[in-house]
């Protein structure tokens, strides 16, 4: 029969190109990007220090980890303190801003509005007032990375519908009660969306709090680095910063999974 | 079990959504408002269960004048307003875990009526698994657990697709008759009204007042095929007719 054909056939076929389906295609783009990098700045003869390659980058991790590693805990101590203490903050800030007329109407209104200073610009401010030490880093964090937090939650403790609430208060719920078992559950995914947004943010803060005055940490390497024309090792710490920033979030998003499940399951049918 | 007498009179901000409301509604009874949209059925229904204060009058349950929200009630609204991060049972159960009821039993009890509605197999399924109908069937459950006096629903049925409501008319009808319950039930459908009634109070539009009151003599258990009878028909143009008149329809 003609429609019926061979499976041993079609399986060995089938085998190495089912292998090369099976990566990623963004690693295929990744790969390609960096050989072309490679080459261009090879055969275009580019001075190192406009442009180092990515194998002379990669080298330069494996000569300078000793130092990079080091400084790279240091930042991110920064970031994960500063983050941490942000949602210590913000969550809480956010639900008396929900609960208290005083809080909605009259300081609100003012966290809104301070989000018109550049938080770059108060950097040297913070120096003077908190030294060189690792505190101004700590309060960058926390000021640039706490304002989505308390914005997202306040928007999901006000997203439960007028019915839900309705529905607690004819099941006799306690305010305590409508808080924890209707009102905070629905805002979770938005305070998660919020401590997503802070992720980056919180690099940012630490890196910028390192440029302008520091000792120790990324943000201090690549001063250093640049100051010394050393572009490669400014890649190097360049990558850090990167691989910090995409852990975080990919760490969240993990916490997130297990906090919201109910919402995993409805995003796997697609 | 004492006469169920309540009496409305209701004013909200600077719309009058209610003129005053005189109406008695006996105990066990399936009473439909009947009514447009905007003509302050909902608002009834929020004073009857006590959840929005009314500007003047008042109204007893059972004796009891209604201040807060009244205890021996079950609420479905529109939106069956299922907690996303429960499953079906536990949404059903919230009822319970809030009253703090023996939860061994609040739980044979949630099982049975989920079964009640074909849900069996749908106890672990989260709200965002369940289509329309499901949810609402569940919520009608969670309203249920504690076998209210008085089930209060406000248009139940308003968001689901003809053949999904008909499907849920008859599951709420089931579900009623082991119970001796008092059903409040808001709807804008003639035929939905009808069809579960033994009375309707026909409102009129805004500010809302009470038209006229129509007996259904119809026998129960009530059967889909029950709205071609020639006596449902009547019903049917007899409301119909009371709207025309009031200028709910227009038909040139």
């Amino acid at each position: 029969m003609a429609t019926i054909t061979d499976p041993q056939a079609d399986r060995t076929e089938a085998a190495p190109l089912r292998f090369l389906k099976a990566v990623p295609m963004v690693v295929y783009t990744l790969v390609g990007l960096l050989v072309f990098w490679e080459l261009a700045v090879r055969l275009g003869d580019v001075p190192s220090f406009i442009l180092p390659t990515p194998t002379a980058i990669a080298m330069e991790f494996y000569d300078y980890g000793h130092r990079l590693f080091p400084n790279a805990m240091v930042t991110l101590f920064e970031v994960l303190l500063g983050f941490t203490l942000a949602v210590l903050i913000g969550v809480p800030l956010a639900v008396s801003i929900v609960y208290s007329k005083f809080m909605a109407k009259g300081v609100y209104p003012l966290i809104v509005a301070s989000q018109t200073i550049p938080k770059v610009a108060i950097a040297p401010l913070l120096l003077t007032w908190f030294g060189y030490g690792m505190t101004p880093k700590i309060v960058i964090v926390i000021l640039l990375a706490f304002f989505p937090i308390v914005i997202n939650s306040v928007m999901g403790l006000k997203s439960a519908p007028d019915e839900m609430l309705h529905l607690a208060r004819s099941m006799g719920a306690s305010s305590w009660q409508t808080f924890w078992k209707f009102r905070l559950p629905q805002a979770l995914p938005s305070i998660f969306a919020g401590l997503k947004l802070a992720t980056a943010l919180s690099v940012i803060g630490a890196v910028v709090a390192e440029f302008i005055g520091a000792d120790k940490g990324l943000g201090y390497l690549i001063v250093i680095a640049g100051a010394n024309f050393d572009v490669t090792r400014q890649f190097a710490a360049i990558i850090c910063i990167a691989l910090i920033g995409m852990s975080f979030f990919l760490v969240l998003e993990r916490v997130e999974r297990f906090a919201i499940p109910w919402r995993d399951k409805s995003d796997g049918h697609d | 079990m004492s006469g169920v007498t309540k009496v409305f009179d209701g004013r909200q901000g600077r719309v009058q959504a209610l003129e005053p409301i005189d109406l008695d509604i006996r105990p066990g009874e399936f009473v439909s408002i009947l009514g447009p949209s905007g003509c302050g059925k909902s608002t009834l229904m929020m004073l009857l269960a006590g959840l929005i204060p009314m500007t003047a009058g008042e109204i007893r349950v059972e004796g009891d004048k209604v201040d807060g929200p009244t205890p021996d009630s079950g609420i479905v609204f529109q939106r069956d307003v299922l907690l996303d991060w429960r499953s079906a049972l536990q949404n059903v159960l919230i009822q319970a875990e809030l009253r703090k009821s023996d939860m061994t039993k609040a739980r044979a009890r949630a099982t049975e009526l989920l079964s009640m509605v074909s849900l069996d197999d749908f106890h672990d399924a989260y709200p965002k698994e369940l289509s329309g109908g499901m949810r609402q069937r569940v919520s009608i459950c969670r309203a249920l657990l504690h076998r209210p006096r008085l089930l209060l629903m406000d248009e139940p049925f308003g968001a689901l697709d003809a053949m999904t409501r008909d499907q849920l008319q008859i599951d709420l009808l089931r579900l009623c008759r082991d119970d001796k319950m008092t059903v409040f039930f808001i709807t804008h459908s003639i035929t939905e009204a009808i069809f579960l009634s033994d009375r309707i109070v026909v409102m009129t539009p805004r500010p809302g007042r009470v038209e006229q009151i129509v007996d259904i003599d119809l026998p129960r258990p009530r059967r889909l095929a029950m709205r071609e009878d020639p006596k449902f028909i009547e019903y049917t143009h007899q409301l119909t007719g009371i709207f025309k008149s009031l200028g709910v329809f227009r038909e040139e």
